[in-house]
């Protein structure tokens, strides 16, 4: 039996991540939440401000803790378009594409971006701990999966100033940089991968790089606030992060829906086509996992749907139950939900049972909230939207605007 | 002696006698419960063997106890309290161990130490084995159908086995009788790679089994193991407080509140049957008790060929008893101690000492030590499943003192030549001195020793063969084929007499469903409310 690695630090639920010094010296709240085994701030300062740093000017979010899998070898290309439900074989390198993976019934296991960052080199970003079932989906291809989540270091920085922010900082190239693409640069004699991805809806960059040289690029990236006083530039924690996700009508894998390997009650899963994710879905390419069995569902009416959903009013319908009239029956209930600063409106995602295929022509959520520790009931009509709640032709302006 | 007649006489002060006599007696009848020990609990009992150590001298954990009977009978009320038992390891060989900690991201970074596939796998293996929980958990509380009968309940309750069953996709449903079937190794092996992990994970499923790491269906016994929950934490095990001896306690104390009757140093020779109807039973020193029924908390070869006239009972069913599987495979080691012991190859202020310690670090380690009972030898190198309440529970032994269970898988029901006081004690020093390997100052530290071998398991508590399930947990022997095809409804096959003894579904652990169930059953037959709690459900 060979020696395994070094006894753990059980002291802790956390492992400090590469940009831990300089998070610890911006969380003044100390409100930290674990995030895939390492300390991420839930509230750095105050939500409010934080979200408009991601809206208004620019916000920076350690993003080391997500899943990230480096997948090399003669069959890397083959074996993602195998794995994924769409076609990913027209994805160059330098390009990335979200897609989701399903099992073999066709339920959503996860969702992520492919980075396909040089020739036959890709990274896997996901939400959960894929290892297990990446490795057990490349049986009979030639190629290599490594878990890179501690390997490398990754900052997100997003907001319309972020152009501008990476610029100063010494960044060269990002005019040209279009949504979804990859760069190679060299900030200060470090290497730095550059991503223009990202989670809010936004403008945004997303930057990978060797855990060793983490504090070097932060400090290169905040001195232009604190050394030369260009533009703000805060550190967001996973509150903020979640109102402008949903703004943005991105889903989590694992919070708005179970994910196939975690659920444990049959139909608690979802697939592609009830999550709103049909056009992920690629019916006509070859064989990958989950394809008869989603050939099957798309020839039949869907049985639920998570929804986009606009409430009237003001009040925001936590975990609230969703009916087909005020008082009627209900069809499902609320996953996600935030209060909009920029749009002033109340936004949930719910999952909702449809009826011959079709969303109810009316959705009403029951709403309890408190005024003064009083609880109160409201009920609050909603309207469905397919499109992103919020979108802002920035996030996809090349070259991208400066503020 | 004039004796009264009761409505009900339960043979044996074990936690599912005692259970069932406790809803018998909430429904009004006039019971007593015989036992034949100077002190009650059977396998749930703590004993002060050293002046100021009281040992869990069986049963040691708590998991499995059904939450719907301690709240029907408020066994809180009662002086029980379950605490949660934290984490376990297993030390290898090499001076490394693999930790599964109580806190589930520090358990996720050691599974990951070990391998990064197998702390993935894990999550998959964690929702699989609920499952499978989810389904057995369902039908804990619930009388197994007579799938030969005709009758309108028999067909509700196997309708309501196969909804459980239907709750699952098809494919689920595939991969549950897979899963009944498989042995632990070979499922373990469709999830893990690491040695140490599928060792360490293997243990629980053969705890109690006359089976090994690769014999089918110890798949199962994983699961009726881990099936149990402490406040919703399910497949956390529990330490009763004050040891075992607090559940019978309890539950003798919520019985006797009750008005039931409880006599000790009783022991039963017969069951007294007239012509197919059960009168009542006659002691060793020759009283006899009328009563309206009886109920036997003895295992099912013990209640039909000890307890009952053969004549009084269907051939067949003879013959069942006697092949009953009920084949002893354990041993157990209740040790006072001077202090903790240390085990070095654990950091310094490492937590896992408070959860169970094992020291089998591969699978072909515990498939040897099987090798060795069935050949009629205790294992030279044991599976061993210890722990040290004294840790969290301060009522068990004195202040800066410990006491450690030490649960030992194999020891055979009568060694080549049978068991003496030597071999007993040659048996002892096997495990201390596999403990006293990964812990040098272990054997300085030893105050008490008390050494139980299915010998003494079999003539103290009365559970045949040493077998600590009363009846080995196959599936020929599970649901509505325990303990025999036609008598898995707790009645027995004279008019009156019922069995609610581990025997019995659910099977054994702790649970004391086998004893509520066989209650609500015998209150059925006398046309009585039913007292005996629902369960509470899973969703």
């Amino acid at each position: 039996m060979t020696p395994a690695a070094s006894p753990i630090d059980f002291t802790r639920t956390h492992a400090p991540s590469p940009f831990h010094a300089r998070l610890l010296d911006h969380t003044i709240t100390q409100n930290w939440a674990t995030w895939n085994g390492y300390q991420t701030p839930r509230v750095a300062d105050t939500v409010a401000s934080e979200y408009f740093a991601i809206r208004s000017a620019c916000s920076v979010m350690d993003l080391t803790p997500m899943e990230k899998y480096r997948i090399t070898g003669p069959d890397a290309g083959d074996y993602l378009n195998r794995l994924v439900t769409r076609d990913v074989t027209k994805l160059k390198p330098g390009r990335v594409a979200y897609a989701v993976w399903c099992n073999d019934m066709g339920r959503v296991i996860d969702d992520g971006t492919i980075f396909h960052l040089s020739e036959g080199v890709y990274r896997l970003c996901a939400q959960h701990h894929q290892l297990d079932w990446l490795l057990l989906s490349s049986i009979g291809f030639d190629v290599t999966i490594t878990k890179e989540t501690h390997d490398v270091a990754a900052l997100a920085v997003q907001g319309p100033t972020s152009f501008s922010v990476l610029s100063a900082a010494g960044i060269q190239g990002l005019d040209t940089l279009k949504p979804f693409g990859i760069t190679s640069v060299d900030v200060a004699g470090i290497p730095v991968t550059v991503s223009r991805t990202g989670f809010t809806g936004d403008l945004g960059y997303e930057l990978w790089m060797d855990p060793e040289h983490a504090l070097d690029i932060w400090d290169i990236i905040f001195n232009v606030k604190f050394e030369r006083g260009l533009y703000d530039i805060r550190v967001i924690g996973l509150d903020a992060l979640e109102m402008v996700r949903i703004e943005a009508g991105f889903i989590m894998p694992g919070f708005d829906f179970n994910t196939a390997d975690t659920a444990v009650r049959a139909d608690f899963d979802r697939s592609p086509y009830e999550l709103g994710l049909g056009w992920l879905v690629d019916l006509k390419k070859p064989h990958y996992t989950g394809k008869r069995a989603l050939v099957a569902e798309h020839a039949r009416p869907a049985k639920s749907r998570l929804i986009k959903l606009i409430l009237d009013g003001n009040k925001v319908p936590s975990g609230s139950f969703l009916f087909d009239r005020e008082g009627g029956e209900n069809v499902g209930a609320v996953m996600a939900q935030t209060w909009s600063p920029i749009l002033k409106r109340a936004l949930a995602l719910g999952d909702i049972t449809l009826r011959k295929g079709q969303v109810p022509s009316e959705l009403w959520a029951e709403i309890y909230y408190q005024k003064e520790l009083k609880w109160k009931l409201h009920w609050a009509k909603g309207t469905v939207t397919d499109k992103p709640f919020w979108s802002h032709p920035r996030r996809s302006a090349t070259p991208p605007h400066s503020t | 002696m004039a004796q009264p007649n009761y409505d009900a006489i339960i043979i044996g002060a074990g936690h599912n006698g005692l259970t069932n006599a406790a809803f018998l007696a909430k429904a009004g009848l006039d019971v007593l419960v015989l036992e034949k020990n100077d002190h009650i609990g059977g396998a749930t009992v703590s004993r002060e063997l050293e002046p100021g150590w009281f040992y869990s001298n069986c049963s040691y954990v708590c998991s499995l106890f059904r939450p719907e009977i301690y709240q029907a009978l408020d066994l809180g009320r009662h002086g029980l309290e379950i605490v949660p038992l934290q984490g376990s390891v297993t030390f290898s060989q090499n001076g490394d161990y693999f930790g599964s900690y109580h806190q589930s991201d520090i358990k996720r970074r050691e599974i990951a130490r070990h391998s990064q596939r197998d702390a993935d796998a894990a999550i998959r293996f964690d929702a699989d084995l609920m499952k499978w929980c989810r389904l057995i958990r369902g039908m804990l509380l619930r009388t197994p159908p007579d799938p030969g009968s005709f009758k309108a309940r028999d067909a509700f309750e196997f309708a309501f086995l196969l909804k459980k069953f239907y709750e699952l996709s098809e494919a689920q449903l595939y991969e549950f009788i897979r899963f009944f079937t498989m042995s632990i190794a070979d499922y373990l092996a469709e999830y893990f790679e690491n040695d140490l992990i599928l060792a360490h994970f293997s243990g629980g499923s053969i705890i109690g089994t006359g089976l090994g790491v690769y014999s089918p269906g110890t798949a199962y016994v994983l699961l009726h193991h881990a099936m149990g929950d402490v406040d919703g934490n399910v497949g956390s095990w529990g330490f009763a407080r004050g040891g075992m001896g607090s559940v019978a306690a309890a539950l003798a104390s919520a019985f006797q509140s009750l008005g039931g009757t409880l006599q000790d140093s009783a022991t039963v020779a017969k069951i007294n049957v007239n012509d197919g109807i059960t009168t009542g039973v006659t002691l060793t020193n020759g009283d006899v008790i009328d009563a309206k029924c009886v109920v036997s908390n003895l295992d099912a070869k013990r209640t039909f060929l000890n307890l009952m006239e053969e004549k009084d009972l269907p051939p067949k069913l003879v013959e069942r008893a006697k092949t009953f599987k009920i084949r002893g495979s354990s041993g157990k080691l209740n040790i006072a101690l001077d202090g903790m012991p240390e085990f070095p190859a654990l950091p310094k202020g490492s937590p896992l000492t408070l959860g169970h310690m094992h020291f089998s670090d591969t699978l072909e380690r515990l498939e040897r030590a099987y090798d060795d009972w069935k050949d009629d030898r205790w294992s030279e190198d044991p599976y061993v499943d210890l722990l040290v309440p004294s840790q969290y529970d301060p009522t068990v032994a004195p202040p800066g003192k410990h006491m450690m269970s030490v649960f030992v898988q194999y020891c055979p029901v009568e060694p080549d030549g049978g068991w003496t006081s030597e071999k007993r004690d040659a048996f002892g020093k096997t495990v201390i001195d596999q403990i006293a390997d990964y812990s040098p100052n272990f054997k300085d530290l030893l105050v008490h020793t008390e050494v139980r071998t299915p010998n003494e398991i079999e003539n103290e508590v009365g559970l045949t063969g040493g077998n600590i399930f009363q009846g080995e947990l196959t599936l020929d022997q599970l649901l509505f084929n325990r303990p025999f095809p036609g008598y898995a409804q707790y009645r027995g096959p004279a008019q009156g007499m019922y069995m609610c003894g581990s025997s019995n579904h659910p099977g054994g652990g702790v649970m004391g469903a086998p004893g509520a169930n066989a209650a609500r059953e015998i209150l059925r037959d006398l046309k009585k409310p039913d007292v005996t709690p629902q369960d509470f459900g899973d969703d």
